[in-house]
This record gives C-alpha cells, structure tokens and sequence, in this order.
C-alpha cells in the first residue's frame, strides 16, 4: 500500500506487540499478573502498581463510544468529508483513540454508548490500524 | 507558607498584540521582558533568575544579557508560567536567586521565528493519537466535551454561552482582539471547526507576548509598582494524550493543582474576587469552575448562563476577554497571569472594585497540564 499517505506509527520495542495484534487481526492489551490490571497504551510494567510482570491478551474486539468530534478543518489525506476522531472503551476497560467508520459521520449517526466493534485498516504490510465500526 | 513572603513586582505584556509580522519570537520575548523590567525600575544586571517555556531560557537569557544563578525551562504547555510562578516563588526562598524573570513569548499568528510543531512518530501520541487525524488542538482538545455534555445535559447553546459572556468583558478592554458582542446563534452560526465546536467557541491565533519579574515580599515595597504577592500555588500533570485522561468530564491536573493553591492560600472560595481560567476552547471554563471547587459537578454552564461571571456578576471571570476575544498566541498562561496582576494593582481595563484576591488557573496540553496561582494585593 505504497499510496498511504495519512501518518504512520513507528513501533517501539514495548509496543511491537501490539502492531503486530493488529496487523494479525486483533487487539493485544497487557494485563499485570499482580494486580489483574488491564491497561493500554502498551509499557513492559503495570501502571496501576508498578509491576513488571505483565502478560499480552487478546481483546474481544467490543467497545462502546466515549467521546469524539467530527473534524471539519482540511485533512486532504481523510478525504474531502468530515470524519470522525473517537475515543472509544474497550469492553475489558481501557480507552483509545480512533476513527468510527462503516456509518454517516454526523451525530445523528454517531451516538455516545453505541456498541461498535473493531475492524483493521490495511496501512502496510506491517501497519494495520484499529478501527471501529457500529456493532452488527 | 513559605510562598507568601514573594511578590510580582514586574508585569507588562508585549507593546504590540495581535499581528505582528515585524517581529520574531525572540524579539518579542525581549521586548516583554525589557517592558516589565521598565516597569519595575530595573535593567537585565539586576536579574538573577530566568524562566521561559518553549523556547529556552538560555537563549532568552543570553539574548537578554542576563548572567543568572538559577533557571527553569519547564515547559508543559501553555501553563507553563504557573509552574514558573511556583518554582520562582520556592527558589527565592530558598535563597537560590533575587530577582526572578519570567517570559512568554509566541509569534503564533505571523510565525517569525516560531518552532515548527511536529510530533514524533514513535511518541506515544505519534502511535496512538496522531493516526486517526489529529491536527493541532481544535481537533484534540475538544474531544472530552461530548461526554461532558451527555453526562450533565449541557447544550450547544450553554458552550456558546461561554464565549459571548467573555465578548462582553473584551468589549471593555480597548487592547482585545475582538471586541463586538455577539449572540448564541452567532456562535452556533459559525463557521464549523471540530463537531461540536464552532470558530467562535475556539481561541484566536495571534502574536504576542509578556513577563513578570517576582522577588522577595521584602524587597517588594522598594519598587516602583503596588506588589502583587503571592498566597498559594498548585500544579500538576496528568497525560500526554487526551485520550488517556481518566475522566472526561473532570481534569485531574485541575483538581490537584487547585486544591494545592487553595490549602496553601489558606483562603475559602468565597475570598475570590476575581478568577482566570484559561479558555483555549468554550468548555474550559466550565471545567475549570468544577475542578476548582466553585461549582458544584455539572452544575459550571448554568453558573455561567445564569450570569455569575459575567460583567455585575458576583465571581468576574476572563475579563480581559479571555483567549477566546483577548487573545492567545499560543501558551495563553502568560496573559491570564497578566490580568490577574492588573486586576490585583486596579488597573485591569475592566477593573473589578475592590478587588483584594485574584486566581489564575491555566492549562496546558490537552488537559495535559495545569498550574494555578492565588494572587493578593494585600501582605500575607
């Protein structure tokens, strides 16, 4: 997908699996094997107490939508639309950014709360970001 | 309360605002720190500490002629000032230097000499954030006030409010941006900026600048200026990526920052004469008269509707026009903290009468950051 042109992460060590969850299809959150603790952003430790026995797993995928705008300000690479920038929560408890996709983007249309589930946007060959689109 | 023994004894803001494409950064840092030097009847060789955010305090010390012992480069956003404040105010009782001064300067609407903004793709904003679209703050700093508005059935119309409200106090102050009143349906009839946000419930981008110069309690009543001395001070940080704050409808930094101010001021809520909130965006005052403590959860836009902050009201809030009308070149602490003076010496173009204590609350980031200082024109 040489003609990608919106930015692109560059992983870093402690977030390299997390890239890769995504370009195989899910999302990889970490859980502290102390306190249960699951947390995104990825770091190599427990947020939540300081921890550093940590361990990957899997998110189901589900999540509900916290919070967005609908950008109107030129972003030629999103299109010539406005588009959505959401945070959304995952249903084992972190929240993150992203764009909803497979709706209208107004708020008619993009309903705080509404269930929404993940789908993977092809940037590269190593590159895959989540999004999220209404629950079907 | 080791912080009540030190006073702004220095306070001046660039000679021009607004447009000025003659002048870089760095020139118009100088020329906020030479008016506020001239203000308190003093020169570079009688400073003897430097604090600057964004650009650093060795170029504006060396550009300045300044040999300090002691300097602070904090810089977490626009309230970096705050922190200064703070820091200065610890550092000159701890005897580490004299004469604190403290700049801002940013050529944010001409662009002479600004920094370029980039954001590194490895960050973890770069990672999280910036893939899905984010642009600069309108595209960032707004997102929180959805769930804001859902949790406590705050309208449009009531953000809109915010910014007409801060109309009515710049239409006082001859120096502000935007000076003509405007209603709700202007607002709502502006143009669209990020859903819900329109233009006239976001910060102008203009050029500018300002400075304080602070020193002992002591030493404060040999200057020229009536001192502003300084009661209280808070900070605190709570994360990089707006996505990541714990609540959206509530800032932690806020709270923590402003508790801090309050238990160090020794003062209750209804001491306040006067209170600056920084207002990059409409809803920031809302939040900020929260996590203040002055309003009730949910209950800061109708506190504002209701016309407690407005001209007459009983807690006058961002009158110098706010960043929404005064201007907001981009780190807007600096001018909150210059109102707050003004307002604490009674010479505030829309001077609140009898004025005896002055808050300025500021936010950095996207509620990245926040400090808060309580101001007094009357000796701890």
């Amino acid at each position: 997908m040489a003609d990608y042109k919106r930015p692109l992460p560059q992983p870093t060590p402690e977030t390299q699996h997390f890239w890769d969850g995504c370009r195989d299809g899910e999302i990889r959150l970490q859980r502290c094997k102390s306190c249960d603790h699951t947390y995104f952003p990825p770091r190599d430790f427990c947020p939540a107490c300081s921890a550093r026995e940590v361990e990957v797993v899997k998110a189901s995928g589900k999540a509900t939508l916290y919070s967005y705008i609908i950008n109107h300000r030129p972003r030629p690479d999103f299109g010539e639309e406005p588009h959505s920038i959401a945070v959304v929560q995952l249903e084992e408890g972190p929240r993150m950014m992203t764009n909803i996709v497979g709706c209208p983007q107004t708020p008619e249309a993009l309903e705080l709360d509404m269930p929404l589930e993940v789908t993977f946007e092809k940037a590269t060959d190593e590159i895959s970001l989540p999004k999220f689109r209404p629950a079907k | 309360m080791k912080q009540k023994s030190v006073a702004v004894v220095g306070a001046a803001e660039t000679t021009q605002m607004g447009k000025i494409p003659n002048q870089s950064q760095l020139a118009l840092h100088a020329d906020a720190a030479l008016n506020a030097m001239a203000d308190a009847g003093l020169t570079a060789k009688d400073i003897d500490g430097v604090a600057t955010a964004g650009d650093s305090p060795v170029e504006t010390a060396h550009y300045l002629g300044i040999t300090p012992t002691w300097v602070d480069g904090t810089s977490v956003g626009g309230c970096s000032f705050m922190l200064h404040v703070r820091h200065a105010a610890a550092a000159i009782n701890e005897g580490l230097c004299n004469t604190v001064l403290i700049t801002h300067a940013e050529s944010g609407r001409s662009r002479v000499g600004a920094r370029r903004f980039s954001r590194d793709p490895q960050s973890q904003q770069g990672q999280f954030e910036v893939p899905y679209g984010i642009t600069n703050p309108p595209s960032m700093f707004t997102i929180p006030a959805l769930r804001y508005m859902k949790t406590y059935g705050v309208t449009e119309e009531d953000v809109a409010m915010v910014a007409v409200i801060q109309r009515e106090w710049a239409a006082k102050n001859p120096r502000a941006s935007f000076r003509d009143l405007i209603t709700v349906d202007d607002v709502l009839n502006s143009r669209m900026i990020s859903w819900p946000f329109r233009l006239l419930m976001c910060c102008l981008v203009t050029d500018g600048g300002g400075a304080l110069i602070l020193t002992s309690a002591e030493r404060a009543k040999d200057f020229p200026q009536k001192p502003v001395y300084i009661l209280g001070t808070g900070e605190s940080v709570e994360t990089p990526m707006v996505s990541q704050m714990e609540d959206f409808t509530t800032s932690k930094a806020f709270r923590v920052s402003g508790k801090k101010a309050f238990d160090e001021a020794g003062i209750a809520h209804s001491d306040v004469d006067h209170l600056m909130i920084y207002d990059a965006f409409a809803h920031l005052p809302i939040y900020g008269l929260e996590d203040l403590g002055f309003c009730e959860r949910g209950e800061g836009a109708a506190f504002i509707r209701e016309r407690n902050t407005a001209p007459g009201g009983k807690l006058p809030l961002n009158t110098n026009g706010g960043g929404l009308s005064y201007m907001h070149s981009g780190m807007y602490g600096m001018y909150a903290l210059q109102e707050s003076v003004r307002q604490m010496r009674g010479i505030a173009p829309a001077q609140v009468p009898d004025a005896k204590i002055s808050i300025a609350h500021g936010v950095g980031g996207m509620f990245a950051s926040s400090g808060t200082i309580v101001f007094s024109n009357e000796a701890p």
